[in-house]
């Protein structure tokens, strides 16, 4: 999509102008409007459309909701996951903060420690989702794509902390074994072509 | 038949009128929900039951389980009494429409009509005129400025359009010479040729119109309008007192669809092999879905464009009508 078609600011091919009758200036156009709507019978018209819709099979626009859901699309930012690494179901999440730092409404905490191998390890990760905004933010910056945005927009629950513990946000091994990891292709996700952006890094200049 | 035979047989004919045409009443409320929804493109009730037919079920234990609000400043008698004037005046409305042919049950011939009385048309117009006092008082009884002004239009719509639909039967009444609507059906007896909407086109027209006034319908829902009176009269109702305006509207419906059917359309006249039983019910179903039909087709008209409407255009007709039709018969 060009510049063009987000610069240009009146909506023309998509409205259809209506070209309101001019009121009639006297008795005589007063009487030949009421004449001429009679005979069109607009009334009838009406009853017909309705009835069409009646008729016609299947053309419903109601959505039952808990049975039927509308797709949402894929860059919708709901309830934030944890992902893990693909190959070794490792936590993807290095423990850098970043997240922590820029996050607006200063609503991620998270606690780590470096374990045996020297490596930083997570011990607690919280987010406080009566305070986010879902800015998405924290998904963009995450360099390991780490903390992204599910789908999960049904999150009703009895408790407030439920949904923003590490262990509600992690994706269960079970899960994970199974391959139902789901990428967030979203925010701050990498674009379908991204391999192709990799160069290798010359080993001489 | 001694005078004990005539009280059972009337009193079993009254409880049969009341338990059926309750019972339509409120499968009336539920058809309406299911078209209104169909030609808007909705799916209408779809929980409760399948396909939301139980929504019956759940709306009268509704009604009957809420608290009974009445407020603090009402007249609490009228109050109290207004919402019972509305299905006692449509049910009473009653007794003179024949619904079905005479028929034979266990070698025991039956006349379908509470009370054959030779004034029949009028009886029933001015008992269901009466149900005017329904909204009536329990707008003037709530002391509420909604209320008020639904009683206020109850009164020039109904009043109004009593003239319209008085004059308008006046020119059949004219030519059939008969007020018992047994008489009425029996002049349309030799098929549809001898129906009086053929006879009587714009009477019919005119008492049509004059019917979905008086049975506050979309286009003159002018009385309880939510958009501009809130709920007209019954804003201060709930529970049960509320429902009842509703079980009268909904019988007042089908009141004036059997009206309708049986002064206009050749009533239970049996029709090619179709038998009369089953063509009155035929028509009157399809008055109650043109009701129904309208109401999601046509907006609604302002108070003075209805009166306008009565006074300025439906009643010089009516005139003309009788005119007409009394020139015809000299």
């Amino acid at each position: 999509m060009s510049l063009e078609q987000f610069k240009k600011r009146d909506a023309t091919p998509g409205y259809i102008y209506f070209q309101a009758e001019e009121k009639p200036k006297n008795a005589w156009e007063a009487f030949k409007r009421v004449v001429r709507i009679s005979i069109k019978g607009e009334l009838f018209v009406g009853l017909w459309i309705v009835l069409r819709e009646m008729i016609t099979k299947g053309n419903s626009h109601t959505v039952q909701y808990p049975a039927e859901k509308l797709p949402i699309g894929p860059r919708y930012r709901a309830i934030h996951k944890l992902l893990r690494l693909l190959e070794s179901e490792n936590e993807r999440c290095i423990g850098c903060g970043l997240c922590e730092k820029i996050c607006i409404a200063n609503c991620i905490r998270m606690d780590t420690r470096l374990d045996e191998n020297g490596r930083k390890q997570i011990t607690e990760y919280s987010i406080n989702f009566g305070r986010c905004i879902f800015c998405g933010y924290c998904a963009e910056v995450c360099p390991e794509l780490a903390i992204v945005h599910s789908g999960d927009y049904e999150n009703a629950s009895e408790q407030r902390a439920h949904y923003g513990l590490k262990e509600d946000m992690l994706t269960p091994l079970d899960t994970f074994r199974a391959k139902e990891q789901k990428e967030f292709p979203g925010f701050g996700a990498l674009s379908e072509n991204a391999d192709s952006f990799v160069k290798k890094t010359p080993l001489a200049y | 038949m001694s005078e004990t035979a005539i009280v059972i047989e009337t009193v079993i004919k009254a409880v049969t009128v009341l338990a059926v045409v309750a019972g339509m009443a409120a499968f009336a409320t539920f058809i309406e929900r299911k078209v209104l929804a169909f030609m808007q493109r909705r799916l209408g009730p779809m929980h409760v039951g399948p396909h939301g037919i139980l929504q019956l079920a759940a709306d009268g234990i509704k009604l009957f389980t809420k608290e009974d609000i009445i407020p603090q400043h009402s007249i609490k008698p009228i109050f109290k009494i207004a919402p019972i004037i509305a299905p006692v005046a449509a049910f009473t409305a009653m007794a003179a429409v024949p619904f079905l042919p005479e028929f034979t049950i266990f070698g025991y011939t039956v006349r379908p009509i509470i009370a054959d009385i030779n004034v029949g048309v009028l009886f029933v117009m001015g008992v269901a005129s009466a149900g005017m006092y329904a909204p009536l008082l329990a707008g003037m009884s709530s002391t509420n400025k909604w209320a008020l002004l639904g009683a206020a239009r109850t009164v020039i719509q109904l009043l109004s359009f009593e003239v319209v639909s008085g004059l308008a039967l006046l020119a059949p009444l004219m030519l059939i010479g008969s007020l018992s609507l047994i008489d009425i059906n029996d002049f349309q007896a030799n098929g549809v040729t001898s129906w009086m909407v053929w006879k009587q086109p714009l009477a019919f027209l005119l008492f049509v119109i004059a019917g979905f006034a008086e049975t506050n319908r979309t286009p003159f829902d002018l009385i309880e309008y939510e958009a501009e009176i809130v709920s007209g009269y019954a804003t201060d109702y709930s529970g049960m007192r509320w429902g009842l305006f509703f079980v009268g509207e909904y019988a007042n419906m089908i009141t004036v669809s059997f009206l309708v059917s049986i002064i206009f359309l050749g009533g239970y006249n049996p029709f090619w092999i179709i038998p009369g039983g089953i063509m009155i019910l035929l028509k009157i179903s399809f008055f109650i879905f043109l009701f129904l039909w309208v109401r999601a087709a046509w907006p609604h008209v302002r108070p003075d464009q209805m009166m306008w409407l009565c006074w300025k255009v439906l009643m010089p007709l009516a005139l003309l009508n009788i005119l007409i039709t009394g020139m015809v018969l000299i």
